[in-house]
């Protein structure tokens, strides 16, 4: 291979590192090879080489094929182009493992908090209160510098006791276990070939056990706006306890931010969260998202029983049309669903938004989410295993002279809860 | 039986492919070759019915290679995916040696864990195959496993070895091909993917489609298999939970024939269209008027194919 190919395809590696792909140098080495393998004649051919080099996910598929255009056309504009496209391609993609080079991010966070994009913000602060719930889709980056010192300590104090401790479930591995239920026929042998195991006891197994997979649905639209943030650092929190969390916003749009909550620091964590979100504290389609969610994610993501948790108000723009089909499909596809919702809190509360009634009758376990308190009700609820469900919410329960009603006696919801709810009523 | 070459150029790979009836796209052949190449293992990603597994399968028979399957599923393990040590006779082994008498339990712990007592599972038999010719790998749906099972496919990857603590490790001669399958019920860990090739199987467009059906049921007359390729494209087109795969295609087409149907109508969709579409509220979207109006175009379309 002459000298300036492979220097090419070296810049083209590069440039693909920098839009987010995770490209390093063994693939640079496999992409060399794959080129030669297949020749320079047909372009078509050369592309497929890199692609099946180079991407490694479907999703990624898109960004190669531009930056191949783009590059593969003259790479010669690269150098010109680069500088301007990487913002761009940044934004676009908003994968976490598109690192911003580490300056800028020590820039950020030494100096004060600044809002993102100024003259967007200055545009559209103004839509914020006024359109609580509409459909208009609020492109409006949300700067969590501005929370307040109160909610900050409240949410210390949060992330240093919350778990999320869901019952454990038997899986088909399994462990060494000296009350097992299995014999483990490898390890005895073992012991009886041993030169001091004339007479071994048996070595036994048991099934593993280990909490299933857990998937988030929160609401950020803008009637969820006082309970986002907060609810954002206890997703960080669950994010990073445990594997197998994953975790989607929607308001008008699903956008999973997964990647970005996996970051350590909270703070770097959230405002990749904020960077990736476009419709913050818009409007709410609810039906629409979870339609795009059965679509696109279920099968990708509730396998193997997991727990769905549906963080919302159920304030739907949409006034629930579609809604109760795409939730009976979302029900039967996860092994539990978990609705928390900030709107238990007040007394009295009927479900009569269209939203809410449409969304009852599939929900597993309905509960409140607009405090600690609530949330700490939640873990507690959660720990026990599937059956029990607490009666009293500690919010409730705490609450000297309230009057508390049970938020679930039996299994199932539509029973237990008729449209207008009365027994939900929970008391702070 | 001897094996034969791998092809040569990218052309060549296209060709040998078709030549097993596997009408593959240039970038699918282009994976195909440089896996096969470049002796990295092919990992193939995509919706459930668009010819995944049959790559391996048309691998193998095109290089007259055997094909050695593993079917994953939650809590493979390595007694049922790599080897497991034949416990009874192991016990029979032992009790022989009591009876013989004087038995030095040293020496015995030695000789029941040599390969005599080994039971080969598919991964082992890929890397040490008994006939010593390098046979086909096909992991297939790699997502249905569980983590553990993925961490231990890294060494079998990277290296072609697996480590047996009482053996040491057994690395292959020669390394087989290795295909590996994926539905994404899940995302498979970066870890794997990036110690192979990656493609991600797409639906065929319509030309190819109809060359598959053409080649897999020539029972079917070219104006129906032109009908049910267009119909099937359509239903794509639709904003369906799950769209028909290839597999499905054919297997429609099978089943025209199988009704003596020459060509497409409403009723006969109405009657067949559980072989497509596999969910309720799909085939609930599909009424008679829509049915209807598909089954017009595709007519339409058909003819232009």
């Amino acid at each position: 291979m002459t000298g300036r190919l492979a220097e090419n395809v070296l810049h083209f590696v590069r440039l693909l590192r920098a839009c987010g792909l995770p490209v390093g140098p063994a693939k640079l080495l496999d992409a060399l090879a794959a080129v030669q393998a297949v020749g320079v004649d047909n372009r078509a051919d050369f592309r497929g080489a890199l692609a099946a080099v180079l991407v490694s996910r479907h999703e990624h598929l898109a960004i190669f094929e531009q930056a191949f255009d783009l590059f593969w056309r003259n790479p010669g504009l690269l150098e010109k182009i680069v500088a301007s496209l990487l913002p761009q391609v940044h934004g676009r993609t908003g994968e976490g493992d598109a690192a911003p080079a580490v300056p800028a991010r020590l820039a950020q966070a030494l100096l004060p908090p600044r809002p993102d994009r100024g003259d967007e913000d200055a545009d559209e602060v103004e839509l914020d209160a006024a359109f609580t719930f509409s459909p208009r889709e609020v492109l409006q980056r949300k700067d969590f510098a501005t929370m307040t010192a109160d909610e900050l300590a409240q949410v210390k104090r949060m992330l240093a006791t919350l778990r999320l401790p869901l019952p454990e479930l038997a899986v088909r591995r399994t462990e060494p276990a000296g009350e097992g239920a299995r014999v483990d026929l490898r390890a005895t042998l073992r012991r009886l070939a041993h030169p001091a195991g004339a007479l071994a006891p048996l070595a036994r197994r048991r099934h593993r056990r280990r909490p299933p997979p857990l998937v988030v649905l929160c609401d950020i639209s803008g009637s969820m706006d006082r309970y986002a943030r907060m609810l954002l650092h206890f997703l960080h929190a669950i994010t990073n306890d445990r594997h197998r969390v994953h975790v989607l916003l929607f308001g008008t749009r699903l956008t999973p931010v997964t990647r970005h909550l996996r970051h350590r620091d909270v703070d770097v964590a959230l405002s990749r969260v904020a960077a990736a979100v476009s419709d913050w504290a818009g409007g709410t389609r609810i039906g629409a998202c979870l339609a795009e969610f059965n679509r696109r994610w279920s099968r990708r993501l509730l396998g193997q029983n997991a727990v769905l948790l549906l963080i919302s108000d159920g304030l739907d723009a949409d006034a629930g049309a579609g809604l109760a089909f795409e939730m009976e499909r979302l029900a039967k596809s996860c092994r539990r669903l978990v609705w928390l919702n900030p709107l238990l809190r007040y007394e009295g509360f009927e479900a009569k938004p269209a939203g809410i009634r449409a969304m009852l009758p599939y929900v597993d376990e309905f509960r409140p989410a607009h405090n600690l308190d609530a949330l700490e009700g939640l873990t507690a609820a959660l720990r026990g295993r599937a059956g029990p469900r607490r009666a009293t919410p500690p919010a409730a329960a705490s609450g000297a002279g309230s009057r508390v009603a049970p938020a679930r006696s039996g299994p199932t919801p539509a029973a237990a809860m008729p449209a207008t709810m009365p027994a939900a009523r929970v008391l702070r | 039986m001897s094996t034969l070459p791998v092809p040569a150029t990218v052309d060549a790979t296209v060709d040998f492919l078709a030549a097993q009836d596997y009408v593959a796209d240039r970038r699918l052949a282009t994976a195909v070759f440089l896996a096969l190449t470049l002796g990295r293992p092919l990992f193939l990603e995509g919706e459930a019915g668009v010819g995944k597994t049959e790559v391996a399968k048309v691998l193998a028979a095109a290089l007259r290679r055997k094909l050695v399957r593993l079917q994953c599923y939650e809590g493979l393990d390595v007694a049922s995916a790599v080897y497991e040590w034949n416990y009874p006779r192991q016990m029979v082994e032992i009790r022989l040696a009591e009876a013989a008498g004087g038995i030095e339990r040293d020496r015995l712990a030695h000789d029941i864990f040599t390969t005599r007592f080994l039971l080969k599972r598919p991964i082992l038999e890929a890397l040490a195959p008994h006939d010593g010719v390098a046979p086909v790998l096909l992991i297939d749906e790699l997502d249905r496993a569980d983590e553990p099972f993925e961490a231990y496919l890294l060494e079998v990857l990277a290296e072609y070895q697996v480590t047996i603590p009482e053996l040491g490790a057994i690395r292959a001669e020669v390394p087989p091909v290795v295909v590996i399958t994926s539905n994404r019920t899940r995302e498979i860990h970066d870890a794997i993917k990036r110690r192979c090739l990656y493609h991600w199987v797409d639906y065929p467009d319509a030309r190819r489609e109809l060359d598959i059906v053409c080649r897999k049921c020539p029972g079917a007359p070219a104006s129906l298999a032109r009908e049910v390729v267009a119909f099937t494209q359509r239903l794509r087109a639709m904003d369906l939970f799950k769209a028909p795969g290839v597999a499905e295609t054919l297997d429609w087409a099978e089943a025209l024939v199988a009704l003596d149907r020459t060509a497409l109508d409403p009723q006969a969709v109405a009657d067949t269209i559980g072989v497509l579409l596999k969910y309720q509220d799909d085939i609930g979207a599909i009424a008679p008027d829509v049915a209807a109006r598909l089954v017009d175009e595709a007519r339409e379309q058909g003819v232009r194919l």
